[in-house]
């Protein structure tokens, strides 16, 4: 009965409807937007639920562009994807009510946040070329004037057309993709049709136009570079939904396009694990090197993108040599990775969201001790941190190990540029998991733990209940997935059956670690009494000792740039760090000033000059844009006439 | 499960708690010996521990309850790691496929809290320890992910119970060479990650140039013995996992095999305080030189066993 009614998509679609329209109610109420928002969502979320339980369907009806469909389809693959969208933008929706209720731009926000969520929601569900691009397009103009919303400021101009620059970049190559796919199946545009295109001569062509395209959205590294000013100039709920969750429809495309291939070459997998660790280890390299609270965030970003392409690639050789365990694994670690990472990526840009809105600053070096003014989002921010480390007992550890398992598996039984590429990819996570826990231990110690480092932090105190209950909701769901693993499995199978056909996920390593886990819990309980209740009681009333020095100031704390240095020192080769120190010629120093900071080498030093040199070159092209709109009309009529003519 | 099987696991937790600070007087006996000094008794940690235990804490206006949880978070992750660790060729209490990622994970989350904790007293000396115990961690890890490798492949197994299980003595016999390798990769681990020279100096005087020691300056009673007791079993456990490799005990008769495990415990000990004894700590610019030769000394392990 409830696959005749087609419910699962019916429910997605309203989903994207509600969101739609919560973007134009908006315009006359915050909280009546923010209430439709979530009840889009949540149909969006009981949509994909039911289609993990089985009740998978697709909805078809013509559309007039040529090529296109108005088909959409809810398999356990879109599933993966719409859960975490939903539920990141509904509490996203909740968290601005509070956060950005009425500051500059406050009603375009709130109307491209619905519209954003539409076009992510629809884009994940679309079973139709066109309507894909369509969706797609939706989703980056939106994102456009969400990142934007403070336009008034250089920088955020500035992101703004870095990322406006890549988002095109990358539909050309979506454009190019599609046109290849079609051609290789007899010109039709749905996707169910591709299956032969990525069987012929041009699949190749295809899997490196769709990576660049989709990598270039994912913000795989060296394409990243739209991702780190984007994600720390827009507003916080708006960073959460774009590193939460939006980046992760690259890492959807490529698994949708390589879903169609049954025995892709395997060179296609060891790319994707060179790219995973490139993006892994630069990611949390660049990130360390941040004094910009957003930006580390961001960089992470780029890391945790680096772990699912980790995944994916582990996935895609298991299919090309035919190794169940390394589809199994790889993607149960990549799906995995997809939902941790949107729940506690999103959390950590909500607390980071609170502490700049509390204190008005991102600058690390400025903020410090905040633990004892704002308990709550320090308590968020510190179960973010720990997720994002893969420690246990939170969910990052679970998607990791399979991860981890997926790579020491491959490294046996398989061809040698396989082994090599897998054992230095398992090292490199081990680098990675290292370099991420001194990046967040220090962004942690340093914002919430010492003393102030400024005034700037005086009066900061915690946010109220709509801006809590979200970081409170996605600590608890990083904690429920971390212990109750077993929980989340029967969609992890049906999401891995329906990339590759049946496969079951393997459980067996979720029972001790429940095991562990109770351990530990238990021995933290009776230790933490023990300090608490049963040693003799503590007295707090004297400063730091700091080696006898009496009178210990907060400016001499250790900052986080000087926390980070050696580890920026190790990675100078990548990260390029910029100097500025003094130079002492007197016996007596006079007044000086030391400062350093990391720029994007990839942006800075590659992308900006070679765009530079275009620029100047096609700036003879000018007249021809000269801003007027029926100029621009004449273009358009021109080039349909040559078209018509031509045809 | 057989009742022998719950023996063994009685004796495994109960040599975890009891062992570890032998090794702490084990060393400075052997440190004593070699300068021609008596040294302390043997039995000295233990009384140190029971002597902080009854001593009143004293907690700085600047520090949270992250400070308290940072000596607590590190002794339970040393606790739950060692329930993964086989000893004496026996099975772990906890053993599964991939139980060594949790097994470096949880020593990990250790880390993490004793950083934060040193963070949280606002002292410039102890950030510059966690700063540099975050970054050598940073290289000691991939060394251990190598070596682990080597144990992974030559086991044909992704459990740490299978792979220093019985078949490591089949394993020095068809691949002796990366065993050495790797063995000598988390020897030099071993050191580092527990702060001994020539990485760090347990017993200087000068706070600049302290690693571990520094970031617990500020704790005392029995916070700082739950630091001390935390750090011991971090140590045992990276002796036990360099005796696992060293010895296979799997093969000999298991209930020989624990006195055996004893005796190569402490053997490692003395072993640490020789190196103590026979070596200046290394300048601070030279650490990451000895932790990257650590890894590529692993990689060739892992590169010697796949020839």
């Amino acid at each position: 009965m409830i696959d005749e009614l087609d419910l699962s998509s019916w429910l997605v679609v309203a989903g994207v409807a509600l969101s739609l329209a919560s973007g134009l109610i908006s315009l006359s109420s915050p909280r009546r937007a923010a209430a439709l928002l979530v009840i889009g969502c949540g149909a969006a979320i009981a949509g994909s639920v039911l289609a993990i339980a089985g009740w998978t369907s697709e909805l078809d009806a013509p559309w007039d562009v040529p090529g296109g469909r108005l088909r959409v389809g809810v398999d356990a693959l879109s599933a993966m994807f719409v859960l975490p969208i939903a539920l990141v933008s509904a509490l996203g929706s909740i968290y601005a009510v509070e956060y950005w209720a009425d500051g500059a731009g406050a009603r375009k926000l709130r109307a491209f946040y619905g519209v954003l969520t539409a076009g992510l929601l629809l884009l994940v569900v679309s079973r139709n070329g066109i309507l894909f691009l369509f969706a797609w397009e939706l989703m980056a103009v939106a994102a456009f004037i969400t990142i934007t919303t403070e336009d008034d400021r250089a920088e955020v101009r500035d992101v703004g057309y870095v990322y406006l620059l890549a988002t095109r970049i990358g539909t050309l190559c979506l454009f190019a993709t599609f046109a290849l796919l079609a051609a290789g199946s007899n010109g039709s545009l749905d996707f169910d049709t591709w299956r032969p295109a990525l069987h012929g001569p041009l699949r190749d062509a295809i899997f490196v136009t769709a990576l660049v395209g989709f990598g270039l959205k994912a913000g795989m590294m060296p394409l990243h570079v739209w991702l780190p000013g984007a994600h720390a100039n827009a507003p916080s709920h708006v960073s959460a939904q774009m590193s939460g969750v939006m980046i992760k429809v690259g890492i959807y495309g490529v698994a949708r396009i390589t879903s169609l291939c049954d025995q892709p070459p395997v060179w296609w997998g060891i790319t994707l694990v060179v790219i995973g660790v490139v993006s892994g280890v630069l990611g949390v390299g660049f990130a360390i090197g941040q004094h910009d609270l957003k930006r580390l965030l961001a960089y992470h970003s780029v890391e945790n993108i680096g772990i699912i392409a980790l995944g994916l690639g582990v996935a895609l050789l298991g299919r090309a040599l035919g190794r169940d365990d390394l589809v199994v694994l790889g993607m149960a670690g990549a799906l995995l990775h997809v939902w941790n990472h949107g729940l506690f990526k999103s959390l950590l840009f909500f607390s980071a969201g609170s502490v700049v809105h509390a204190t008005g600053t991102r600058e690390i070096d400025r903020l410090g001790g905040l633990w004892r003014k704002m308990p709550k989002t320090g308590f968020g921010f510190l179960v973010g941190a720990v997720a994002i480390c893969g420690l246990p007992p939170l969910n990052g550890l679970i998607s990791e190990l399979f991860v981890y398992l997926g790579l020491f598996r491959a490294t046996s039984g398989t061809p040698g540029t396989v082994w090599l590429v897998a054992m230095l990819a398992a090292a490199s996570l081990a680098l990675v998991g290292a370099l991420a826990l001194a990046c967040f231990v220090k962004a942690f110690g340093s914002v919430f733990l010492g003393a102030p480092r400024s005034p700037d932090g005086a009066d900061a105190h915690d946010p109220g209940r709509t801006m809590l209950a979200p970081i409170f909701v996605l600590a608890a769901l990083c904690a429920a997935i971390g212990v109750g693993a077993p929980l989340v499995a029967p969609a992890l199978d049906a999401a891995i059956a329906s990339w590759a056909g049946p496969r079951v996920a393997p459980l067996d390593v979720y029972a001790p670690l429940l095991t562990l886990a109770a351990v530990s819990g238990g021995l933290l309980v009776v230790l933490a009494m023990w300090i608490k209740y049963a040693a003799r009681p503590a007295k707090q009333d004297v400063p730091t000792w700091d080696c006898g020095y009496a009178a210990p100031s907060a400016r001499m704390q250790y900052t986080s740039s000087s926390f980070a240095d050696m580890v920026v020192r190790l990675f100078a080769w990548a990260l390029r760090p910029t100097r500025h120190a003094p130079h002492f010629t007197e016996p007596f120093p006079q007044h000086a000033s030391f400062e350093s900071h990391v720029p994007d080498t990839v942006l800075d030093r590659g992308v900006r000059p070679v765009f530079g040199v275009i620029g100047r070159a096609v700036g003879r092209l000018r007249p021809f844009q000269g801003g007027r709109l029926h100029v621009y009309l004449v273009y358009i009529l021109a080039t349909l006439l040559v078209l018509l003519l031509w045809r | 499960m057989e009742v022998t099987t719950y023996i063994h696991f009685a004796i495994h937790v109960a040599l975890v708690i009891a062992l570890p600070p032998l090794l702490l007087g084990v060393i400075n006996k052997t440190k004593a010996r070699f300068a021609g000094r008596v040294g302390p008794p043997w039995l000295q940690a233990y009384y140190d521990l029971f002597k902080l235990r009854r001593k009143g804490l004293v907690l700085s206006t600047t520090t949270t309850w992250v400070f308290r949880a940072g000596p607590i978070v590190a002794l339970v992750t040393a606790l739950a790691a060692s329930l993964l660790l086989p000893l004496a060729g026996h099975r772990a209490p906890v053993a599964f496929d991939g139980d060594f990622v949790v097994f470096a994970y949880l020593l990990g989350l250790g880390r993490f809290f004793t950083i934060a904790a040193a963070l949280d007293t606002g002292s410039a000396f102890e950030g510059m320890g966690a700063a540099r115990e975050a970054t050598f961690s940073c290289l000691a890890e991939p060394a251990v992910f190598f070596g682990l490798l080597v144990l992974a492949k030559a086991s044909d197994s992704l459990s740490l119970s299978e792979m220093l299980g019985p078949s490591i003595s089949a394993t020095w016999g068809t691949a002796g060479a990366p065993l050495v390798a790797i063995l000598a990769s988390f020897l030099i681990v071993l050191l580092a990650e527990n702060s001994r020279i020539p990485f760090d100096d347990p017993n200087t005087h000068l706070e600049l140039t302290m690693v571990h020691e520094v970031m617990v300056l500020d704790h005392g009673g029995p916070l700082l013995g739950t630091v001390v007791y935390g750090a011991a079993i971090k140590l045992f456990l990276f002796a036990a996992l360099v005796v696992g490799i060293a010895a296979p005990l799997g093969a000999i008769d298991p209930w020989l095999a624990w006195p055996a495990f004893v005796g190569a415990m402490l053997a490692v000990a003395v072993l640490i305080g020789v190196v103590e004894s026979v070596m200046a700590r290394l300048r601070l610019p030279q650490i990451p030189a000895l932790l990257l030769a650590a890894c590529l000394m692993s990689a060739f392990g892992v590169l010697l066993l796949v020839r």
